[in-house]
């Protein structure tokens, strides 16, 4: 049995403009399939990805932000968000998307996978991790 | 590539796949089912259709794993198998009905 490691993927920035967001969120969707402990943390204008009502039909490009829903079904069911980083932009748990996943232990009860955690918690989170990839 | 149907041709990537979504009709689906040497019944559309569904919703081709247990909560433990799968698109289940059903090939498919 291979050893599983903790994964978390750390994203930074505003989900359109850049590839940055959608890069790793295909990397965490493929990663997906190795059956390691999947994490993925929301920082600065990271937590932009996570807004409700995207619409990118300015812009011209995909709208993934539905893809973000399709997490839980990929088993990823920890999303931390810092809770300073929403502070600051005037955002609140209720401004993202409710993103939710299903406990197989628990007679399939739909959960809430978003926590909203403090800087000084994500840290600790961070420092427990066995790979970190940053976007 | 294209391929030619009722005197309109419709453009695909090397592979066979669709490059433009809104192309997609179920005749089209036919026809690149019998380029393949396969016919489509129920069972398979039951999958096709399963396939646009969530990549309507969701923006993404599931990964096998994902098609699996979400075939099996809706049609029954019994199709939610591997084995099921791959006997109605032996070559891949993902790859093949994501073909099909006119999507793109999938997220991480190996």
């Amino acid at each position: 049995m291979a050893v599983i490691k903790k994964f978390l993927y750390v994203n930074r920035k505003a989900p359109h403009g850049s590839i940055f967001a959608l890069e790793s969120l295909e990397v965490v969707l493929i990663g997906a399939a190795f059956d390691q402990d999947v994490a993925l943390a929301f920082i600065d204008d990271g937590v932009y990805q996570l807004m409700r009502n995207q619409d990118t039909s300015g812009i011209g490009t995909k709208n993934f932000s539905a893809t973000y829903k399709a997490l839980g079904d990929y088993d990823i069911s920890k999303i931390y968000v810092e809770k300073e980083s929403l502070d600051l932009r005037g955002l609140s748990k209720d401004n993202l998307m409710p993103l939710t996943w299903e406990d197989e232990d628990d007679d399939w009860a739909e959960k809430d996978s978003i926590q909203v955690v403090s800087s000084t918690e994500l840290a600790e989170i961070i420092d427990n991790q066995d790979v970190i990839f940053s976007f | 590539m294209t391929i030619e149907l009722n005197g309109k041709s419709y453009e695909t990537d090397e592979e066979g796949y669709l490059v433009n979504l809104s192309d997609w009709t179920d005749q089209l689906a036919e026809e690149m089912a019998k380029a393949d040497g396969s016919e489509l019944d129920d069972p398979h559309w039951e999958v096709i259709n399963f396939l646009r569904e969530y990549y309507e919703e969701y923006q993404i081709a599931p990964a096998v794993r994902v098609l699996t247990k979400a075939i099996g909560k809706r049609m029954g433990k019994e199709k939610a198998t591997s084995k099921y799968l791959y006997e109605l698109f032996p070559y891949g289940p993902a790859k093949q009905a994501c073909k099909y059903a006119g999507l793109p090939k999938p997220t991480g498919c190996v």
